[in-house]
C-alpha cells in the first residue's frame, strides 16, 4: 500500500518510532462497511491533520481510537505494543485524549473541576481542591494560557476560544500521550482560531502526539506536519504537508487519488460508492421481462 | 465577533487590592455576581426577612412570641427534609412527585412496626429508612436504567404508593404512635437548655474553625483567598443568627408556667443540622457531589468524562427517598400518628415550593441544600402567619402559590440574566 511506503519514509527520516499505529482497521455498522483497511502512524512531537469529506470515517476513526465504538479488526499498537481499546477507560490509561467538537464541558462546573471531570483527586473522601488547583493553574501556565482570569470562573462565563482552551487543557492535564482533537476551531473567530492552532502546535513541541481533525486546509497547513487524508473510509493518504500541494490534498479529498499519490484504479473500483450498479442492467434484461410474459 | 467581556474586565477586581479594599473588592464581587443571576440565597434571605416583618406588624404578640417561634421549626421540619432530598432530585433535572406519599408510606411502615408489631423505636425508624431508600431504587431503576422519564414514573408512584398507604393502615383508619415515646420526642421535645447552649457554641466554632482553616492551607498552598475580614463577616452571619434563635428558643416558652416548662432548642433542629451539614459536604466536597453537577450541567459531557451517569442518577433517587422517609418520621411524630393524609395534600407541593424558593433551579445542575431550609421556612412562615391572621385556607393556597411563582419567575430571569452575562 502507498500509505505503508509512505509512512516508512517518514519513520526513516525523523528517525522516531510512532506513538500510535492503526493496520488495516475495518469497522460497520450494521451493513455499512464505513472503514476498510485504514492504516493510521501517529508520531510524538507531530501534528496529524485527518481531513475528509463527510462521512469518510473520520469521527468513526477516533471513536474507534477512543475506545467509543472499538474497531471489528485490525491492529492496534501503541508504543510497538499490540493493545486492545474497547472502553474510552482503557484509552485513557494508555494516554490518549479526546477533544470533542461539542466541547463536552459543564457549563454550571468551574475550571478546575472540569478539567478534573470524573478523575477528581481526592484526599481521604473529600475533594482535593488545592492539589486539583494548582495543578489547573500550572497546566494553564505551561500551555501559555494567559487570557483565563481565574481558574474558579465558572465555564459559562468563558469565550469559545477560552473553552476549547480549557477543553484542550483537560486532555493534557494527565500526562497524555496522544491528544486527538476534533476540528477545534469549527466555531471559533479568526483571532481565536489563532490562539488554539499556537495551542496545538504547542501541543505537539511538548513532544505529544496530536492528531487534528479539520475541515480548514488553511489551518492543516499552518500546524500540522503530516495530512491523512480519508476517502470513502479508506486512508487515501498519509503524506508529510511539505511534499503536497493543497490542490493536491483537496484533490485527495474529493476523488481519493491526485497523480501518483492516493488510492490505485484497481483500489478505486472496489471502492465504488454504488455497489449495486452491476445489478441495474439486470432489472432491465430483456430476458427477464421475456420471462413475464403471461 | 463580539469581544470576549470577560477578557476586558479581567483587569479590574485584581487580587492584589490592599487590605482597605478587600472588604469593597468582596462587596464589588458579590453585586456583580447577584446582577449576572446568581443570586444564591438572597432572595429567599429577603423573602423571609420580609415575611417575618409583614407578620411581625399585623401580628405583634403571637407571630413573634417564643412558643410560635419553636412552632414554626416543628412545623416546617418535614418539608425542609423532602426539599433536602429534592435537590438531589432538581440537580439532575429529574422530578420525585412521590416524595410526599414516600414519606407517608416509610412513616406507617414505622408506625406498624412501632405499635402492631411492638419492635423498639430504632428498629421503626431503620425500617422507616430502609422503605425510602427502597422506593427511590425502585423510581431510580426505573429512570436511569429504563429510561423512563422521572414524570412519569414518580406520578404513577404518588399514585401507586397512597394505594400502599392505605392498604397498610386499613381504609380511613390512622396508626397511632402515641405510645412510642422516642417516636413522639424527634419532632416535639426540646434539649435541655445547657444541652442547646452547647451545640450552639459547637457549633458557631467548628464553622469558624473550618472557615479559617480552609483560608489558611489554601494561602499556605499559595493560593488565593479571600481576606481575613470578609471571612470574619461570613462567621459572624452564621454566627449571630444561630446565637440569636438559641437565645430565643432557650426562654421560658409555655403558656401555663406552673403546669408545663417549655424550653431549649427542640430536638428536631439537632437532625435538620446534622442532615445540612452532612448533605452540604457530600455535595460540594467530594467527587460523589462534584459528578451530580456535572451530570445535571451536561449528562453528555459527564458521560464523556467517565463518569457513570446512570449510577449518579440512581443514588441520587434513593438520597431523596431516603430523606422523604426522614420528612415522614417527622410528620409522623408531630402528627403522633399517621393517616392517610400523612405525606400527602400539599406537602410534596410545599417541598418543591420550598426547593425552588430556596434558589434551587428547576432547570438543573444549580441548587444547594441549604436552599431547601430557607425555603422551607419561607413556607412555613406564610403558613403560620397566616393562620394567625385567622385566614381561611382558600388565601393561604392562593398566597403560597404566589409565592412559587414569584420564585419560579426568579428562577427564570436569573437565569436569563446568567445567560446573557456569561455565567449558568
Amino acid at each position: 500500500m502507498t500509505t505503508t511506503t509512505e509512512s516508512a519514509t517518514q519513520q526513516a527520516v525523523s528517525g522516531v518510532a510512532p506513538v500510535l499505529t492503526l493496520r488495516d482497521i475495518n469497522k460497520s455498522f450494521g451493513p455499512v462497511h464505513v472503514l476498510q483497511g485504514v492504516d493510521l502512524d501517529v508520531y510524538p512531537g507531530q501534528v496529524t491533520a485527518l481531513v475528509g469529506d463527510n462521512g469518510a470515517g473520520k469521527s468513526t476513526l477516533i471513536k474507534g481510537i477512543a475506545g467509543i465504538h472499538p474497531f471489528d479488526s485490525g491492529d492496534y499498537t501503541f508504543d510497538g505494543v499490540p493493545v486492545t481499546v474497547t472502553n474510552p477507560k482503557q484509552a485513557n490509561a494508555l494516554g490518549i485524549e479526546v477533544v470533542y467538537q461539542d466541547l463536552a464541558l459543564c457549563d454550571n462546573l468551574d475550571i478546575v473541576h472540569n478539567l478534573f471531570l470524573g478523575r477528581e483527586l481526592t484526599h481521604g473522601g473529600r475533594l482535593d481542591e488545592a492539589t486539583m488547583e494548582r495543578r489547573a493553574t500550572e497546566t494553564l501556565a505551561g500551555l501559555s494560557v494567559r487570557t483565563v482570569r481565574s481558574v474558579r470562573q465558572h465555564v459559562a462565563s468563558l469565550s469559545g476560544g477560552q473553552r476549547q482552551t480549557v477543553a484542550i487543557a483537560r486532555s493534557v492535564i494527565w500526562n497524555s500521550r496522544v491528544v486527538v482533537l476534533d476540528e477545534p476551531t469549527a466555531a471559533l473567530g479568526v483571532a481565536q482560531t489563532e490562539q488554539v492552532l499556537k495551542l496545538v502546535r504547542r501541543l505537539a513541541d511538548n513532544g505529544l502526539g496530536v492528531v487534528l481533525i479539520s475541515h480548514n486546509l488553511n489551518d492543516v497547513f499552518e500546524v500540522a506536519d503530516t495530512v491523512a487524508v480519508l476517502y470513502l473510509g479508506r486512508m487515501a493518504a498519509e503524506v508529510s504537508v511539505a511534499d503536497v500541494t493543497r490542490n493536491q490534498v483537496v484533490e485527495l479529498i474529493t476523488s481519493g487519488r491526485s497523480g501518483q499519490i492516493g488510492l490505485q484504479t484497481t483500489d478505486d473500483a472496489a471502492a465504488a460508492p454504488l455497489p449495486e450498479l452491476p445489478a441495474l442492467p439486470a432489472l432491465g434484461d430483456p430476458t427477464s421481462a421475456d420471462g413475464v410474459t403471461p | 465577533m463580539t469581544a470576549p467581556p470577560v477578557e476586558a474586565s479581567a483587569a479590574e477586581g485584581s487580587p492584589s487590592a490592599g487590605p482597605s479594599g478587600a472588604v469593597g473588592s468582596a462587596m464589588r464581587d458579590y453585586v456583580v455576581r447577584v446582577r449576572g443571576g446568581d443570586a444564591g440565597s438572597l432572595p429567599a434571605v429577603l423573602g423571609l426577612l420580609v415575611l417575618v416583618v409583614v407578620f411581625s406588624v399585623l401580628k405583634p404578640s403571637t407571630f413573634t412570641n417564643a412558643l410560635n417561634f419553636s412552632n414554626l421549626i416543628h412545623q416546617s421540619a418535614a418539608v425542609i427534609v423532602i426539599a433536602m432530598g429534592l435537590v438531589f432530585v432538581l440537580l439532575l433535572g429529574e422530578i420525585d412527585l412521590a416524595a410526599g406519599y414516600t414519606a407517608g408510606t416509610a412513616a406507617a411502615v414505622m408506625g406498624i412496626f412501632a405499635t402492631q408489631r411492638g419492635w423498639p423505636w430504632w428498629v421503626a425508624i431503620l425500617g422507616c429508612l430502609v422503605t425510602g431508600a427502597v422506593i427511590g431504587l425502585f423510581i431510580g431503576l426505573l429512570v436511569a436504567r429504563l429510561g423512563i422519564p422521572s414524570f412519569v414514573v414518580t406520578l404513577a408512584m404518588f399514585l401507586g404508593l397512597q394505594g400502599v398507604l392505605l392498604k397498610l393502615i386499613g381504609e380511613g383508619g390512622t396508626v397511632s404512635i402515641r405510645e412510642s415515646t422516642e417516636l413522639i420526642a424527634i419532632n416535639n421535645e426540646d434539649l435541655p437548655v445547657t444541652l442547646g447552649w452547647i451545640l450552639a457554641v459547637l457549633t458557631v466554632a467548628a464553622y469558624a474553625y473550618v472557615t479559617l482553616r480552609r483560608a489558611t492551607l489554601r494561602r499556605a498552598g499559595g493560593l488565593q483567598s479571600p481576606p481575613n475580614v470578609v471571612l470574619l463577616g461570613k462567621i459572624v452571619l452564621v454566627a449571630v443568627p444561630v446565637l440569636a434563635a438559641t437565645a430565643y428558643l432557650s426562654i421560658e416558652r409555655s403558656p401555663r408556667v406552673d403546669r408545663v416548662s417549655i424550653k431549649g432548642v427542640p430536638v428536631v433542629v439537632v437532625i435538620l443540622l446534622v442532615l445540612l451539614v452532612g448533605l452540604s459536604f457530600l455535595l460540594t466536597r467530594t467527587a460523589f457531589g462534584s459528578h451530580v453537577y456535572a451530570v445535571g450541567g451536561n449528562a453528555e459531557a459527564a458521560r464523556r468524562a467517565g463518569i457513570n451517569v446512570s449510577q449518579v442518577k440512581l443514588t441520587c433517587f434513593v438520597i431523596g427517598a431516603t430523606l422523604a422517609a426522614i420528612g415522614g418520621i417527622m410528620l409522623a411524630s408531630r402528627n403522633n400518628s399517621i393517616s392517610p393524609n400523612t405525606g400527602g395534600a400539599s406537602t410534596l407541593l410545599y417541598a418543591v415550593g420550598a426547593a425552588v424558593i430556596g434558589g434551587t433551579s428547576l432547570f438543573s445542575g444549580k441548587g444547594r441544600v441549604i436552599d431547601a431550609v430557607l425555603g422551607g421556612l419561607v413556607i412555613a412562615v406564610i403558613i403560620n402567619g397566616m393562620g394567625l391572621l385567622n385566614q381561611p385556607s382558600s388565601t393561604v393556597y392562593m398566597v403560597t402559590g404566589a409565592v412559587l411563582l414569584v420564585a419560579a419567575s426568579v428562577d427564570a430571569i436569573s437565569r436569563r440574566r446568567a445567560a446573557s452575562t456569561g455565567r449558568l
